[in-house]
């Protein structure tokens, strides 16, 4: 197992692992993407308080997911390259920033989206909606300090610490329709026993959830190796990668 | 065809639901395009550098 992670770990071993994996996950997503839109757009039936509308559903709870799971791999990643200065976790964190980000992004738009119509508001300062963006201002924070000054390791520290700080925020949205009286709607899949979603609404959402799992490798993979590409650029592994045209 | 116009009509909240998708998948579209032209744009160069390094010192 050490033997394995040390081997994965080392950058050249990446790269080439990362270029051969990369196909096959894009594959997984797009048809994971299409089997989820047919059911979440054209199978799931209207629903009988807010008809088609909540068929923005599918895109909004995957990515508020996606943007809360990315952020703990992004810290994770960023305390394991704070610690054990192990270069491929700094490049996992630094790539993951813009993906983070990017999830927040539809989930506060396509919520805004969902809001106009049901609560007749595109926005509310309430305690779910406020946290997420406050979590979009920490992504931003993670990205500013990854591109401040010459040296990419200590920006990657700087931002690493900021990333572990901003973990206190992960709770607060996650429980924060529960602690606070809210606009937004409770939770519709967690409680396990007896989820407030019809099967044929909930097997496409968790379907779009894991595509956007796959999705987010797929993107991470691909950044991941130009990122090291980047740092690694005069390294002998690189030439030989370039010269087999990998 | 009906069905389909009924399916883009989306029970009267197709801007709502087609901004919505049409949004998210700019941003996923850009997070797959924008890694790949930066590595061809990286591979391009480095690979050009290195040549060029080859060259110099046989």
């Amino acid at each position: 197992m050490w033997y394995w992670l040390h081997r994965f770990s080392s950058p050249a071993y990446f790269y080439r692992f990362a270029g051969k994996a990369i196909p096959w996950l894009a594959a997984i997503t797009g048809l994971l993407l299409l089997a989820g839109l047919y059911g979440g757009l054209v199978l799931a039936p209207a629903d009988y308080q807010q008809g088609d509308s909540y068929r923005i559903i599918f895109i909004h709870v995957p990515s508020a997911w996606m943007s809360l799971f990315i952020y703990m791999v992004m810290a994770t990643a960023g305390g394991i390259g704070l610690i054990w200065h192990i270069k491929l976790a700094e490049v996992i964190a630094a790539s993951s920033a813009p993906i983070g980000a990017s999830f927040t992004f539809i989930a506060l738009a396509t919520g805004s989206l969902w809001g106009k119509p049901m609560w007749g508001t595109w926005w509310v300062w309430d305690a779910r909606l406020t946290s997420e963006l406050i979590l979009l201002f920490l992504y931003f924070g993670v990205i500013a300090l990854q591109s401040a000054g010459e040296d990419k390791r200590t920006a990657s520290r700087a931002s690493a610490i900021l990333a572990l700080v901003g973990v206190i925020n992960i709770p607060i949205i996650h429980f924060s329709v529960e602690w606070w009286n809210t606009l937004h709607q409770g939770a519709t899949v967690s409680k396990m026993d007896a989820p407030s979603i019809h099967t044929s609404m909930l097997v496409p959402l968790l379907i779009m959830a894991v595509a956007c799992k796959f999705y987010y490798a797929t993107s991470l993979l691909m950044r991941a190796r130009a990122e090291l590409l980047d740092r690694e650029h005069n390294s002998h592994w690189i030439r030989d990668a370039l010269k087999n045209h990998e | 065809m009906n069905n389909l116009a009924e399916f883009f009509h989306m029970g009267g909240y197709a801007l709502y639901v087609w901004s919505a998708y049409g949004l998210a998948t700019v941003v996923l579209g850009y997070n797959i395009l924008a890694p790949l032209w930066r590595l061809r744009g990286l591979q391009r160069r480095l690979a050009l550098r290195h040549a060029k390094n080859n060259g110099a010192t046989p």
